[in-house]
């Protein structure tokens, strides 16, 4: 790689950036670039620590672990981790923008602008000792500011107000003068904190404009956007972070087809992954995607967000792996584990696939997943995912067995048994080793059924049951 | 016009009929009130034995009063009120060319203080002026310059600070020192407390750089009591409570003294008539010019950045990190401009009484002066030099109103109650005036023309 090229080509490198607040892991090993001259969106759900990155990057937080290195077009480089806050504005020439806008709202829009111009005209000003008396430089320098807060009020096509409260402003051009002011401090690389949120389609496109007229000034952009309209269109590279790990790089075509995004992300509905999927012509992924409830949280709906917290990997940080996935964390992770699964395994019969999946010793923890994730799919196509051999399509008699009794199974188990067709004590006190693994592998139990005897447990049960049989009121 | 009559009529029948009834609910009330409080009095007779002197007439006028009071106000304030508004709603809405007074405020305003120790001497001669100079003009011109002082800290940089009676003491304690000790004129004394006072402004502010609000506010006023507690205990250098006296006189920078023994007594260059009125014109004219320098830096800085880093940091504070403002030298700059300032009125102070001693200088001074810049309007030079007028001049003005002696007999000192009607006053001021006179904000640039920026898009800061 030559070193001089990249040094020049990438204006801001982020590696194994990590910011763990207690033990709450906001952002989890985080490397990316954002090349000279380029947009770089970065997307993620909800909480994916996206203003986390923006945080460290600015010298609002610093980070745990990492490194942030940012090269300036003269040469010079910065270790932003290292700069105090006020200094990467100031030297490093990082401007940022808020998610929740913050103009100075008492100040005029030009003064907002000559605030952002603060530190230019405070050397003009001879640190204040020369402009009190008066100086023509400072003058000078002061008539200059004026002219390049009027440039930028111009490109954000808000030069008619520039005498009015920015707090008076409409929702819209607040957000284009917030932009206007952080170019006023003269960045080389613009951070941008969701500028499209809240806006209609109109501003929208003016904002795109804008930001295209910034981009043609040579001024590199970072971007927190959840309008993939504004993503796709402007940006010219993406990075998808979900649970503050990178899932994805490249530009916004391959990032769009990416099926690990397309779950993580835009996945806000099972049905919908299906639509993206078949879309975009992914036929395995469909297959594998099929879902039911994710069972390590619940019988929730499948937003991702509302899937395991970041904090579930820390435990698994021992294994050698930097970037590992908790068993029930994110719609990316079951992707990528039904993905591997897929090629390693491609001729399985879907009839033992799971069995096979949870038996395998080398699969990686994801992969765990995968099975409890197939096996919920039953619901939807039954005859593939016969994972257990006594099944039944319906209780016998109507009446299905309360199968909490058994010291183990919950409400959500049982409910989740029920969905496989076990509604009866005979049928779980007739399993088999195998059957044993695969009801593991779905309701996520790693030797519990053994452990806690449930084939014991339902023997006895259903010796109760035969005895006196339907005094004990089952669940419909 | 008839039907106008008739529909008056009407409308006036039931606010009279309303006010009898409200007017005598109002009497009711307060007779119950006032009872125990004005009708009856506790006193001791001639052998020392306790009495009720009851005052009956006294509670009738009262109560008289305030039935009276509410019916005028039932009856005809509030219709009056009503028509106006209506009249206002009614007419075209003209924007109100700002009257004369109002455009030029400033320069009228600085006239008036220019002249104001000529028309005094004018209206009641050298003698007689004395105590209108010296006791309004001085007295208020020190507050003035305290207030603006302030007003940097609160005003622009939104930094709430209970202890700024503490560079007004370091001011003073400073100049009377060396002063008295080395003899050093006040010209030189005057940066060198002021220097002193910035200073001490920079090791306020250091400590209280992260607190923000009630918390800056709480750890500014402990300031305040410690440098106050310093003075008292250390009595080596400070002489306690008995205070430092004799410290010497301003004088027309050597030139022209105002001692009556120098050879370059002002009488003896200029071949006039002995009189200590010389002195305290000279001196309100310095206070003036003070105040001058004061306001001119003050509008100077608002329009250099730092100024506008000040009002920024007001604003938004998080939003000036993201922009490179340094907002520790910012708040540092501010904590110590304002506390320069504080340190030239103490040293104004300690010249103009000859004499300092730390009851001078307790917590109540820092409220009033906190009061003048709010009820001024934070940030707003004008506002605060009328609030100062009013807040100060107003309590002076009760020692003069002798009058009242002839209404309420002799034992009545207007001057007891001159802490009730300031407390009256404030609330009425807030109810009227939440943002103080003057609540709008001039913008330090402008692109086609200058509109002040309405107080409801400018924040208080917070801390």
């Amino acid at each position: 790689m030559n070193a001089q090229a990249s040094m020049n080509d990438i204006i801001l490198q982020v590696e194994h950036l990590s910011m763990k607040f207690g033990g709450l892991v906001a952002i989890g090993d985080l490397s990316f670039q954002a090349r000279r001259g380029e947009i770089t969106a970065l997307i993620g759900p909800n909480g994916a620590g996206k203003t986390t990155v923006f945080n460290c990057i600015t010298g609002f937080y610093k980070p745990s672990e990492g490194m942030l290195t940012l090269n300036r077009r003269d040469g010079s480089t910065y270790l932003l981790e290292r700069l105090p806050n006020h200094e990467i504005p100031a030297r490093a020439k990082v401007a940022r923008t808020f998610q929740n806008i913050r103009l100075f709202s008492g100040m005029t829009l030009l003064e907002n602008l000559l605030v952002a111009q603060h530190n230019k005209l405070m050397k003009a000003s001879g640190y204040s000792f020369l402009g009190l008396f008066g100086f023509p430089s400072y003058r000078q320098a002061s008539a200059e500011s004026i002219e390049l807060a009027k440039h930028w009020l111009e490109k954000a096509d808000l030069v008619d107000r520039a005498d009015d409260p920015a707090g008076d402003l409409p929702y819209g051009a607040q957000r284009r003068l917030e932009i206007a002011r952080a170019m006023c401090t003269g960045p080389e690389l613009l951070c941008l904190d969701e500028p499209a949120a809240g806006l209609n389609p109109k501003e929208s496109a003016a904002l795109n404009d804008l930001l295209m007229g910034i981009k043609a000034t040579g001024t590199s952009i970072l971007l927190i956007e959840h309008d993939m309209s504004v993503v796709m269109q402007i940006s010219d590279h993406v990075v998808v972070l979900e649970y503050g790990r990178k899932i994805s790089d490249g530009n916004p075509q391959s990032v769009r087809t990416d099926p690990r995004v397309i779950a993580a992300y835009l996945g806000v509905d099972d049905e919908e992954v299906e639509t993206v999927l078949t879309e975009v012509g992914d036929e395995d992924v469909i297959e594998q995607l099929d879902t039911g409830p994710d069972s390590a949280h619940g019988p929730g709906n499948s937003a991702s967000m509302m899937a395991g917290p970041v904090s579930d990997s820390v435990e698994h940080a021992d294994e050698g792996e930097r970037v590992t996935v908790s068993k029930g964390a994110s719609k990316a992770a079951q992707v990528e584990a039904r993905a591997a699964v897929i090629a390693s395994k491609p001729a399985v019969p879907p009839a033992t696939e799971s069995r096979a999946a949870s038996a395998r010793p080398a699969a990686k923890k994801p992969a765990v997943k995968a099975p409890e994730t197939k096996a919920a799919a039953t619901k939807s196509s039954a005859p593939k995912a016969k994972g257990i051999s006594n099944r039944l399509d319906a209780p016998r008699g109507g009446k299905a067995d309360s199968l909490i009794r058994i010291k183990g199974i919950g409400p959500v188990n049982e409910r989740k048994l029920n969905e496989h067709g076990i509604f009866h004590f005979d049928q779980i006190a007739a399993w088999k080793k195998a059957d044993i693994e695969a009801a593991e592998a779905y309701l996520a139990f790693d030797g519990r059924i053994a452990r806690e005897d449930w084939i014991g447990q339902a023997k006895t049960l259903a010796k109760e049951v035969a005895a006196k049989p339907a005094t004990r009121g089952g669940r419909k | 016009m008839a039907a106008t009559v008739s529909s008056e009529r009407d409308a006036v029948a039931t606010p009279i009929q309303r006010a009898f009834r409200e007017a005598f609910y109002a009497g009711a009330i307060s007779l119950g009130l006032f009872v125990l409080f004005i009708g009856l009095r506790t006193d001791q007779n001639i052998s020392n034995e306790l009495i009720l002197v009851q005052r009956w007439g006294l509670l009738a006028l009262v109560v008289a009063a305030v039935a009276i009071g509410r019916f005028l106000y039932v009856a005809y304030a509030i219709p009056a009120m009503e028509r106006s508004k209506a009249e206002k709603a009614a007419a075209p809405a003209i924007v109100a060319e700002p009257g004369f007074i109002k455009r030029n405020f400033n320069k009228i305003g600085a006239t008036v203080l220019i002249l104001y120790p000529i028309a005094m001497v004018l209206l009641f001669g050298f003698q007689g002026s004395l105590k209108w100079v010296d006791n309004f003009g001085i007295q208020i011109l020190i507050y003035v310059m305290l207030a603006w002082g302030l007003n940097i800290v609160v005003g622009l940089a939104g930094l709430l600070d209970l202890g700024y009676v503490a560079f007004y003491a370091v001011g003073a304690y400073a100049y009377a020192l060396l002063g008295t000790h080395y003899g050093l004129s006040f010209w030189i004394l005057l940066p060198a407390a002021g220097a002193m006072a910035a200073f001490w402004g920079i090791m306020l502010g250091f400590p209280v750089l992260r607190l923000r609000g009630d918390y800056l506010a709480i750890v500014t006023l402990a300031f305040g009591e410690i440098i106050r507690l310093v003075l008292i205990n250390w009595r080596e250098v400070t002489n306690g409570s008995a205070g430092i006296s004799g410290i010497p006189k301003v004088s027309f920078f050597g030139l022209i003294s105002f001692n009556v023994s120098d050879p370059n007594y002002i009488a003896k260059v200029l071949h006039i008539a002995q009189s200590g009125a010389y002195y305290k014109i000279f001196l309100y004219y310095l206070a003036l010019g003070l105040c001058f320098l004061t306001a001119f830096v003050t509008i100077r800085l608002r329009r250099l950045p730092v100024g506008r880093a000040w009002e920024a940091l007001r604003e938004d504070e998080i939003a000036c990190r993201s922009l490179g403002i340094n907002t520790t030298t910012t708040k540092l700059t501010a904590f110590a401009t304002g506390a320069m300032f504080g340190g030239f009125a103490g040293s104004f102070f300690a010249a103009r009484q000859g004499f300092v001693s730390p009851e001078s200088f307790v917590f109540l001074e820092s409220a009033i002066i906190l009061a003048i810049v709010v009820l001024g309007g934070m940030g707003s030079l004008g506002g605060i030099a009328v609030a100062a007028l009013v807040m100060i001049g107003g309590t002076e003005i009760l020692r003069e109103l002798d009058f009242l002696k002839a209404v309420f007999g002799p034992d009545f000192t207007p001057e007891l109650y001159r802490m009730l009607l300031f407390g009256m006053a404030m609330v009425i001021v807030m109810l009227w005036k939440p943002r103080g006179f003057v609540g709008s904000r001039e913008p330090t640039a402008f692109l086609k023309e200058r509109r002040a920026v309405s107080a409801s898009f400018t924040k208080e800061g917070h801390g």
